[in-house]
């Protein structure tokens, strides 16, 4: 029996590789074709370098960084490891989650995204999914939102940042060769770091 | 002598700018490849580029040469993960063609120069005029 966050991971790992050939389809419109390929690869490794028994949330996200950065080949590697490396180690030694440590998460992701990938909103990017969920997230808290309560606020934020993404210029990593073109198009990062909310609100919702 | 790690998406192009730089240095045992993923794969995996840093390190210091995309950003972290680990090596990352950039940095590493004059090399080979 695999532990709670190793599970929320299988379940990261199945929505990624259902939308493998979405997410390449969005990447071939406005850069390189292989995010979802890439994506899937690297969490495939995740669900299968990841001790089924960890139950420390920070020591797994620690441990999924890692492999995300030796085994997704392109720029989402650096980004998302980067990001898992950061948020965890504000969440080490941590076995459970209070909607405070999910806010403390989120920041650390955040400044880790923006320092791997020196991007800030606005600019076609997986953080125009990111920042705008975390802030929902954080308004949702403090109105006094339970985590699923918090986290059902996140991903419509993310779905909206997706969309918003369709109608900015990229001028970050491949799609920035395009300029105007990529209008129209939506942010494959963008929209995978919301299918990876969407699993952990699943995963959440399920357990 | 100042440490050479060549990163590409491709094992193949990592393997074969080695191969050119090494005909251009007497001494190439500094020169490390991390080309692709472990698997084959085309991509950067910045733990094979951190290893990479460490066995081309002779306490000289080391040069990276990158190519496209990620890899810079891969360097990049390969480098915070070296840091975070306690482990102290004079690295960096030169804006510069590979190609170009690594058979001018093992020019100026094979004949003594510091990890400042191995970058400047790499990096001047970006204004080398072919035509």
């Amino acid at each position: 029996m695999p532990s709670e966050i190793v599970k929320y991971f299988i379940i990261i790992g199945s929505k990624i590789s259902e939308n493998k050939d979405f997410l390449t389809e969005l990447d071939r419109e406005i850069g390189d074709s292989d995010h979802g390929i890439n994506m899937a690869r690297g969490f495939k490794a995740v669900t299968e370098k990841l001790d089924p028994e960890i139950t420390d949330i920070g020591a797994a996200l620690k441990k999924a960084g890692m492999t995300l950065l030796s085994t997704v080949g392109g720029a989402s590697g650096p980004l998302y490891g980067t990001a898992f490396m950061e948020a965890g180690k504000v969440l080490m030694g941590k076995t459970s989650l209070t909607p405070a440590d999910v806010e403390s998460a989120f920041a650390a992701a955040i400044a880790g995204i923006q320092k791997r990938g020196k991007a800030v909103r606005g600019e076609k990017t997986m953080l125009d999914a990111i920042i705008p969920a975390s802030e929902a997230f954080s308004r949702k808290v403090s109105e006094g939102s339970d985590l699923a309560g918090a986290l059902e606020g996140a991903c419509e934020s993310a779905r909206e940042g997706v969309e918003y993404t369709k109608t900015i210029i990229a001028t970050k990593g491949r799609a920035s060769y395009l300029g105007e073109r990529s209008i129209g198009h939506q942010d494959p990062g963008a929209t995978s770091a919301t299918l990876m909310l969407e699993a952990v609100l699943e995963a959440l919702k399920g357990a | 002598m100042v440490g050479l790690v060549i990163v590409s998406h491709s094992w193949k192009i990592a393997e074969g700018v080695r191969d050119l730089a090494r005909e251009m240095a007497q001494d190439s045992s500094g020169i490390i490849t991390a080309g692709g993923l472990e698997d084959g794969s085309i991509g950067t995996d910045a733990q094979r580029i951190a290893d990479a840093i460490l066995a081309a390190d002779s306490g000289d210091g080391v040069v990276i040469l990158a190519d496209i995309g990620s890899a810079i950003m891969s360097a990049e972290t390969a480098l915070e993960l070296l840091e975070d680990e306690g482990k102290e090596v004079n690295a960096v990352i030169a804006d510069a063609p590979l190609v170009e950039g690594s058979i001018c940095a093992a020019v100026e590493a094979a004949g003594g120069g510091s990890v400042d004059s191995v970058l400047k090399s790499a990096e001047e080979s970006r204004e080398a005029s072919k035509l």
